[in-house]
């Protein structure tokens, strides 16, 4: 029952952000990239900081960052929930540079462990962005 | 019998105030669209995410290592409510109504036995609640600032109350808001947030179906719980959220629109009684020149 395409939807808790149907969607998974095609097996998987592709016609049509999140594949469809995410082409070098920045001093002048973990997840966070922006 | 001028006076006065109330009704009307859009778009993401968790909670069922936000910690001393009110007044009778089921549930909690402690998300709540639950009231959130509540806003709350459940500070958690059913009608509804329902309720959904297959997990079940189930959590106060800023709107809404007709009906009687007494006046002048010629 394979179908020629896989229907992926990102969601963020405040909008459908895209639904397109896709020939392969690469999603950055905690345990490793996975590429999701058609036909693919049931799949629960958390989602680290990174960049999802989407594959249409043969060509990368969308790059995604995203940072962290859900994937649930099931019956030829992929639906990310993330929190955030962003086109990768409206990333902002300078902006994420001062981000990342911003973080780190808030990482040193953390107090207790719960701030200093919040921190280090914005770090982390704007890393990944600058990676991805690159 | 109030001079005329008096009357004038008071007449122009109603009428300013309906000019107010009329103004403030359309400017709920259009906030409300806003905020029922939201509420809206926020719809798919809280259907996905039941959805794994349903998914989810099928393949933990019978496992004693279940997250504790999910098998709650075996005990059900102490209550954390978080009573979701509106920054304004002016809106009927939104905020009492959840005030009152608020209250309800307290004394119901306290005549128990167990021990209560109240988050105040929103100022009204918290200076009704004041009045005799102070010492219960352990914070408030302020969403003044926000000129519309968005994730972030809900985040914030449910890491607080993430924190303090850590810290052991409370046992059970529910969440109290404004259902919105539609512009008349605002249902005050409670829900339990902590242990997380996953059967039961409308929230319910079941997983899609999948032929027989099974899902395969990355990295595995319990590592996703742990991260879904705070996400769960801050989903479902931001959905709490959504229907609050819809329902304050809607209720405003109504509230005005009674207001501007009340006003009417004023200025409708005002205007008699002053073309009454305007007359009267007439008449009573007419008398005095009539009776006056008379005499001489």
């Amino acid at each position: 029952m394979a179908a020629d395409s896989v229907r992926f939807e990102l969601v963020s808790p405040e909008k459908l952000l895209l639904a397109v149907d896709a020939e392969m969607v690469v999603v950055p998974g905690e345990a490793g990239d996975f590429g999701v095609l058609p036909g693919h097996s049931p799949l629960i998987s958390t989602i680290r900081n990174g960049v999802i592709e989407v594959t249409v016609n043969g060509a990368v049509t969308e790059r995604i960052f995203v940072a962290g999140g859900f994937a649930e594949v099931a019956n030829d469809k992929l639906t990310v929930l993330a929190e955030e995410a962003t086109p990768v082409s409206k990333l902002d070098r300078a902006k994420v540079e001062a981000a990342l920045k911003d973080a780190r001093e808030d990482f040193e002048d953390a107090k207790d462990d719960h701030a200093k973990a919040r921190a280090n997840a914005r770090v982390e966070k704007y890393t990944a962005m600058l990676e991805a922006a690159a | 019998m109030p001079s005329l001028k008096s009357l004038r006076v008071r007449i122009n006065s109603v009428k300013s105030t309906q000019k107010i109330t009329k103004a403030m009704k359309m400017v709920a009307a259009s906030k409300l669209r806003r905020a029922q859009e939201a509420a809206e778009a926020a719809r798919p993401y809280a259907e996905r995410m039941a959805s794994i968790m349903a998914s989810l909670s099928a393949a933990q069922t019978g496992s004693d290592t279940a997250p504790k936000l999910m098998i709650g910690t075996g005990k059900d001393q102490v209550h954390l409510l978080i009573v979701a009110t509106a920054e304004r007044g002016l809106c009927g009778a939104f905020n009492s109504s959840i005030v009152k089921l608020a209250r309800r549930k307290v004394e119901e909690l306290t005549a128990a036995g167990k021990t209560v402690k109240i988050l105040c998300v929103g100022k009204k709540g918290r200076d009704q609640l004041r009045r005799d639950h102070a010492s219960k009231i352990i914070d408030t959130v302020d969403l003044s600032k926000a000129k519309r509540v968005g994730f972030a806003e809900a985040q914030e709350i449910a890491d607080r109350a993430l924190a303090m459940f850590e810290a052991g500070e409370f046992d059970v958690a529910h969440v109290f808001y404004n259902n919105f059913k539609s512009v008349i009608s605002q249902v005050p509804t409670v829900q339990q947030i902590i242990p997380a329902m996953v059967a039961g309720g409308d929230t319910a959904v079941a997983g899609p179906d999948l032929n027989g297959a099974i899902y395969e997990f990355e990295p595995d079940e319990e590592t996703i719980l742990d991260q879904l189930l705070p996400r769960n959590l801050s989903m479902q106060i931001y959905r709490a959220l959504l229907e609050n800023a819809a329902s304050e709107q809607g209720a405003r809404m109504s509230a005005m629109d009674n207001a501007t007709r009340n006003a009417g009906e004023m200025i409708k009687k005002l205007t008699t009684v002053y073309n009454r007494s305007r007359q009267a006046q007439i008449t009573k002048e007419l008398i005095e020149i009539i009776s006056g010629a008379e005499a001489v």
